[in-house]
């Protein structure tokens, strides 16, 4: 039709430059759009992310760039939320998507349906540059890590809900200690799944003891295997960071044994598995049982050994330590010698002294009675022999001779009794200088009966009859034998003392009065 | 060895503590008072680590997180 127009008029050559159909911005822009998005409707772009951000909308804007050329791209939150690994700077990745327009600003973009890591190498290589620089933080010093406690009585997990993962913990822990547990549920893959696990460790932390919900002694986060971009929210800073801060020690527990996650660096133990790590939460109950078993049957058995020692020490020193009544014989044996050394008791002196005494007076007037009939008769012969003749004048003599010698008889029988006593006196000296008084002045006492007679021996006083004391200077106090009861005997004492009784010397009552 | 406050004693201090008291028993080189003395300190250490041990139930509860990301309630749950 335009051609028609062309070929008929003379202007047909300007009208050919005009004939050109004036488009409007939108017309233009519009058919671009369709033009882009009929070309370009499936691309697929390699690529490493530029500058990403993330509206709260939930898209994710980025820019994908080579070394020459940039193209922005979106991604609605649909396809974002899909992602296991999540776009960051300086990830090389492979998106697909289609090219669209955005006429309101002459710009184009790509609209990702699918992103990836451009292979394995390219995830690593971001891991590692990743883990250097945290490791330069020191989030990784091992002089971070605490102990895990032994004997935790409240264990806080954190993994999916479903699965093996945590059945096997929980199966694992029954079976050695079992406990209580907290499970803090949380996506192990995907997008949200390192927001939730930072969240998750961050809220463990966050629980204050004494609290309704018992603050955990130890944390286990686990994940069963995966591939690398599974196990990826794992590898996420918050993620790391969350346990390097965490304050209750944790256990980490990502994938298979051979799955390395920068968590296991922060954490405090790494164990191989989920079930590796229940093993390493918790002892075997029945192992720690038997142990304690064993210390307190060891504990009784050296206790009794030790006892057993020592009653055979004692028993042994028993054996050496001599018998008391081999002590007490040889003092017993000198005091015998010493009792033998002393002399006599007074009570025999004075017998023996009043025996020779009584002798010797016994003989006195026997000896004068002799004495008289030896005078007498040699008078009788005298006088037999008298002659009548010279009888007067021998009478007389005689008579004389005879009152001479009684004269002398008379004069010589005072003198023999003097001399006698004399003597008596003598012997009397003696025999108070031996006195048992003496005795009583050294402080001795003297026990009678009520018969007047000594008691030397205890056994023969029987409880309630009555004792006279005779102290020294002849002091004498009356008491009663009681049975160990010295209070009234004391009190006796005191009375009779006070009306100082005095009696007469028996050993003079005596002497004199035969 | 002075007397352990006995409640702030963790299991394994505990233990530690019963060993060494039946390693000074075992040696015989405590005089017998004090062994008395460490024996009663090791039935009371005893007691505890059984206590410990006896506290063993099994009790699951699953966290369910408020708006602001703390822990709000713990349901008792199976993952059977």
């Amino acid at each position: 039709m335009f051609e028609d127009d062309e070929d008929d008029g003379p202007s047909a050559q300007t009208k050919a430059k005009t004939n050109q159909t004036e488009l409007t911005v939108s017309e233009l822009s519009a058919a671009v759009k369709r033009t882009v998005e009929d070309r370009f409707g499936l691309v697929r772009v390699r690529a490493e992310i530029g500058r990403v951000s993330r509206p709260r909308s939930g898209h994710i804007y980025l820019s994908l760039k080579d070394d020459k050329a940039v193209i922005d791209g979106v991604m609605w939150k649909g396809v974002a939320s899909r992602l296991s690994i999540q776009p960051e700077e300086g990830l090389e990745v492979v998106v697909t998507g289609k090219l669209t327009t955005f006429p309101g600003q002459s710009k184009y973009q790509i609209v990702i349906d699918k992103m990836e890591p451009a292979g394995a190498g390219a995830l690593m290589a971001m891991l590692e540059a990743r883990r250097k620089a945290l490791t330069a933080e020191g989030l990784f010093d091992t002089e971070r890590k605490r102990a895990i406690p032994s004997l935790p009585q409240v264990i806080g997990v954190v993994t999916s809900p479903s699965g093996a993962v945590i059945r096997d913990i929980l199966h694992r822990l029954s079976e050695r200690f079992p406990c209580h547990v907290l499970v803090w549920p949380v996506a192990v893959q995907g997008e949200k799944c390192a927001a939730e696990v930072a969240a998750a460790i961050h809220g463990f932390d966050a629980i204050a003891a004494g609290g309704p919900i018992p603050r955990p002694d130890v944390l286990i986060v686990a994940r069963g295997g995966g591939s690398l971009e599974d196990l990826w929210g794992f590898n996420e800073e918050i993620v790391v960071r969350a346990a390097a801060e965490c304050s209750i020690p944790l256990i980490s527990a990502v994938g298979h044994e051979t799955d390395t996650t920068l968590i296991d660096h922060a954490a405090d133990l790494r164990a191989p598995t989920p079930t590796g790590a229940a093993e390493k939460a918790v002892p075997v109950r029945a192992d720690l049982i038997a142990q304690v078993d064993t210390l307190s049957a060891r504990r009784l058995r050296a206790m009794q050994r030790s006892l057993r020692d020592a009653r055979e020490r004692v028993v042994q020193s028993a054996r050496v330590l001599p018998k008391p009544e081999a002590l007490l014989a040889e003092k017993r044996q000198q005091l015998d010698l010493a009792v033998e050394r002393l002399p006599r008791g007074p009570a025999s002196v004075v017998r023996e002294k009043t025996q020779a005494l009584r002798l010797t007076a016994d003989r006195l007037p026997r000896a004068f009675a002799a004495r008289m009939e030896q005078t007498k008769s040699a008078l009788a012969a005298s006088r037999a022999s008298l002659r009548p003749v010279s009888l007067q004048a021998r009478i007389r003599e005689a008579q004389g001779s005879s009152q001479a010698q009684a004269k002398r008889l008379h004069a010589a029988a005072p003198r023999i009794a003097m001399r006698k006593r004399d003597g008596l006196n003598a012997l009397t000296r003696t025999l108070n200088s031996l006195s048992y008084l003496r005795v009583l002045d050294r402080g001795y006492a003297v026990v009678r009966g009520d018969d007047g007679k000594i008691i030397a021996d205890a056994a023969t006083i029987a409880a309630g009859d009555s004792l006279s004391i005779e102290f020294k200077e002849r002091k004498t106090v009356a008491a009663t034998a009681g049975e160990g009861t010295p209070a009234p005997f004391a009190k006796k004492r005191k009375a009779k003392t006070a009306a100082k009784l005095k009696p007469t010397p028996p050993e003079q009552t005596d002497l004199f009065g035969e | 060895m002075t007397k352990p406050d006995l409640e702030s004693l963790s299991f394994e201090e505990a233990m530690g503590k019963l060993e060494k008291i039946v390693d000074a028993l075992d040696s015989g080189d405590v005089s017998l008072e004090k062994s008395i003395d460490i024996y009663e300190q090791g039935a009371a250490l005893q007691r505890h680590c059984e206590d410990k041990l006896k506290q063993a139930e099994m009790r699951v509860q699953k966290i369910v997180a408020g708006a602001d990301g703390k822990a709000r309630t713990a349901e008792d749950t199976s993952f059977e």
